[in-house]
């Protein structure tokens, strides 16, 4: 036991002091984030300045066009399509004859092809413009249509599920969103660590490094010692990327201005209103703050982390000891492990597209049963529990889900290990398929 | 004396080959033992048993006087392999301290000994290197470091000398007589048939998975002998013709004489004396443990034998 123990240091310890390994633990997060906010960025960049002219025969617009930020609305006499850029004008909207009842296109002509974003705030300005003249037509004030549509948004949809003792809120795009990214980290998560696996396994192989330990130690030791060794890496990045979430998120809350943070905590005190009636408004990034905070807190957090974290290992520990036996028997061409790695990667694929589904319907027979089998349990198991326990996924389910899955990962690495202990002392034989079926059920060695 | 090692009857069969084939044969505390047999006899196999790595088909053995427990004596036994090797980038310290911790040694225990032997095989200067940094010598030197540290009782050395240069060969060497003498058993695994000469007591051939010689190097290299002689003479002898004996070749005033049954060496002397020639040397040719190796082994086929169905 103490061997074994050693051995998990220093498989943990070689990863864990590198610096290759802090790296992509601070960067991948980083990289992440970034990419996702430089795709964001690109869709809506467009951020140069508009100076549109206003071509508007009727005078319909004439002073209804509100400017908006890097986007001017002029009405110039004597501008057309043809002199516009050399009047210093970047674009140029046409107004058909406008009638008002029936839909019209109007044009806009740019010296450059506009953004997304800018795309979508001119058309915004010219349709509150309309809307404007419409209600003035119809004789409606502004002022207090207003006031009625700000009223009308206290009444908003909110499902409530039925629980055991209290039905507690629940939010499908939230459930949605941590199904899917609980089943993702779990899949990619699975690839990565046990690809580590198989590596090491080839690494002690290949380095004839393998006989020397199996005469000091058992080699279901040494495989156990590598697969908890670096299981235990995959828990430490987890650890680190939490706190690197929490503190990122901490640190962005100090560059929200102070009034705002107040109303945010005004609202969470007082369940989202605000106090006093509609006389004080809370500000618009205030809302939109405790409506994050508030979606955020319909999830029971307690309980998809602490599931996220047993389906992670049970996953890990079920299919790494699976990539360690490929590992042993594959010699020194890379290309035998990827043939022989396709059994174990394609049901972990297979696993996903069922995820993928069962996010989106968490209560198919497919899912459910996919859910209990531990070949695809970890993934699809997440993606149901974000729905709710004991709405979504029944005590019994989780329980037949996690039994199934401990006896699933102690079957396979009981006969990984059989094959490990043979395979690691093996050099220059492709193994067949047949041999390694007789290696696993082989009683004794 | 007493045995470190007692082996009855051991067997091993793979699917395609008797690997080991009913071997019996014991080991002599103290003593070094070379175990000797062409690639693919059966001695790995043989090994890989004694070091409680395989488990024999049948057969027993004994270690130290008690029947083999692989999990309690795996510490008193120290086994560098012929297929050896190191993590390529752990440092040479951290991997002399793991392998001695694997071995049973405490952290501190583990590093008294690790100093002492980097400093007499003058490797101190290599702590902080990487493996990888290492010429096959060295880290040959550092593999066998790691096999005798915890002071086992039986040493089992499989072609300990190959990528060493002759100053370290002999350094290492040295270190083999060193720990003999204080009690270890060292088994010597190799097919240098020059140095199992030079360097064990006992030999034990195997051949096809089965033993084919058993005995020390003496008595060994008296069984095998051919009652050739070698002469040399003061000057070039003539028609050399006598029963006793038959002219194998001759080099100039140099004979190589094959005594005939039923005679002695006295009777080529006495040939010679009568004939009237100088007599400058007189000596027995022994074979070679290589000649005895090749004889014994030689078409036996032993090389095709992988590839050979076992029929029951």
């Amino acid at each position: 036991m103490n061997k074994i123990f050693i051995i998990i240091q220093r498989e943990y310890l070689s990863r864990v002091m590198n610096k290759r390994f802090l790296l992509t633990t601070i960067l991948t997060p980083i990289i992440m984030v970034g990419f996702f906010a430089g795709a964001t960025f690109l869709s809506i960049s467009g951020k140069d300045e508009h100076k549109i002219a206003v071509v508007d025969n009727n005078g319909f617009f004439k002073g209804n066009l509100q400017d908006a930020k890097d986007i001017h609305f002029e009405f110039p006499e004597n501008v057309d399509t043809s002199n516009y850029i050399k009047k210093g004008y970047t674009d140029i909207i046409i107004i058909p004859k406008f009638e008002g009842t029936e839909k019209t296109d109007y044009i806009i002509r740019s010296k450059k092809r506009i953004g997304l974003g800018t795309e979508d705030k001119i058309s915004d300005r010219i349709n509150a413009a309309i809307e404007d003249k419409l209600l003035q037509d119809a004789g409606i004030n502004r002022g207090s249509l207003d006031s009625i549509r700000s009223k009308s948004k206290f009444a908003e949809l909110k499902s409530l599920e039925e629980g055991t003792d209290a039905a507690t809120e629940s939010n499908a795009a939230l459930s949605y969103g941590i199904g899917f990214g609980s089943g993702m980290l779990i899949y990619i998560t699975m690839f990565i660590y046990g690809a580590m696996v198989m590596r090491g396994v080839m690494e002690e192989k290949t380095n004839r490094i393998a006989e020397v330990m199996i005469s000091s130690v058992k080699p279901f030791q040494l495989m156990m010692g590598k697969i908890v060794g670096i299981g235990g890496v995959g828990l430490t990045q987890f650890l680190l990327w939490i706190i690197l979430i929490l503190g990122l998120s901490t640190a962005a809350q100090f560059l929200i201005p102070q009034d705002v943070m107040q109303q945010v905590s005004t609202l969470q005190q007082y369940n989202g209103q605000m106090p006093g009636g509609s006389m004080v408004q809370a500000g618009d990034a205030a809302q939109k703050i405790y409506k994050f905070q508030h979606t955020m807190s319909t999830a029971n957090w307690p309980v998809i982390i602490g599931c996220f974290l047993f389906y992670f290992l049970g996953g890990y520990l079920f299919y790494s000891s699976l990539f360690a036996a490929v590992g042993s028997v594959v010699n020194e061409d890379p290309q035998d492990a990827q043939s022989l790695m396709l059994p174990i990667t394609m049901p972990i694929i297979f696993s996903f597209i069922i995820m993928t589904n069962a996010v989106q319907d968490p209560s198919t027979s497919i899912a459910t049963w996919a859910s209990i089998i531990p070949f695809s349990s970890p993934m699809v198991m997440m993606a149901r529990i974000a729905y709710g326990i004991p709405g979504t996924v029944p005590y019994w389910q989780l329980a037949a889900s996690m039994l199934s899955l401990i006896g699933g990962f102690i079957l396979t690495t009981w006969l990984s290990g059989k094959i490990y202990r043979t395979g690691i002392l093996m050099y220059g034989k492709k193994v067949s398929w047949k041999e390694l079926s007789k290696w696993a059920f082989r009683k004794n060695q | 004396m007493s045995l470190i090692l007692e082996l009855e009857n051991l067997k091993k069969y793979y699917a395609t080959q008797k690997a080991v084939d009913d071997i019996s044969f014991n080991i002599e505390k103290g003593s070094i033992f070379g175990l000797l047999g062409p690639n693919g006899a059966g001695k790995t196999t043989l090994l890989r048993m004694i070091t409680g790595i395989f488990y024999p088909d049948s057969g027993s053995i004994q270690f130290d006087g008690s029947t083999f427990n692989p999990t309690e004596d795996i510490i008193k036994i120290g086994y560098m392999p012929e297929e050896r090797g190191l993590y390529k980038k752990m440092k040479i310290g951290d991997q002399a301290m793991y392998l001695a911790q694997l071995k049973g040694l405490s952290k501190s225990e583990a590093m008294e000994k690790i100093k002492f032997w980097f400093k007499r095989l003058e490797m101190e200067t290599w702590w902080n290197k990487k493996v990888e940094d290492l010429s096959k010598g060295m880290s040959q030197k550092l593999q066998f470091v790691t096999t005798v540290l915890h002071e086992p009782k039986l040493i089992i050395l499989d072609e300990p000398f190959s990528g060493l240069d002759p100053v370290n060969a002999n350094l290492i060497k040295d270190e083999i007589y060193g720990l003999a003498e204080r009690g270890s058993t060292v088994i010597f695994s190799t097919h240098r048939m020059e140095q199992v000469e030079e360097i064990c007591d006992h030999i034990v051939l195997v051949n096809l998975g089965k033993k084919v010689l058993d005995g020390t190097v003496h008595n060994v290299k008296q069984q095998f002998k051919e009652n050739k002689f070698s002469i040399h003479l003061s000057s070039i002898p003539t028609a050399v013709e006598s029963p006793a004996f038959l002219v194998d070749e001759q080099k100039e005033s140099e004979l190589i004489v094959k005594i005939n049954e039923g005679y002695k060496s006295n009777d080529v002397l006495n040939y010679f004396i009568q004939a009237n020639y100088t007599i400058d040397s007189f000596k027995e040719i022994l074979p070679s443990l290589n000649e005895i190796f090749i004889k014994l082994v030689e078409n036996t086929h032993s090389t095709a034998r992988a590839f050979q169905q076992v029929n029951d």
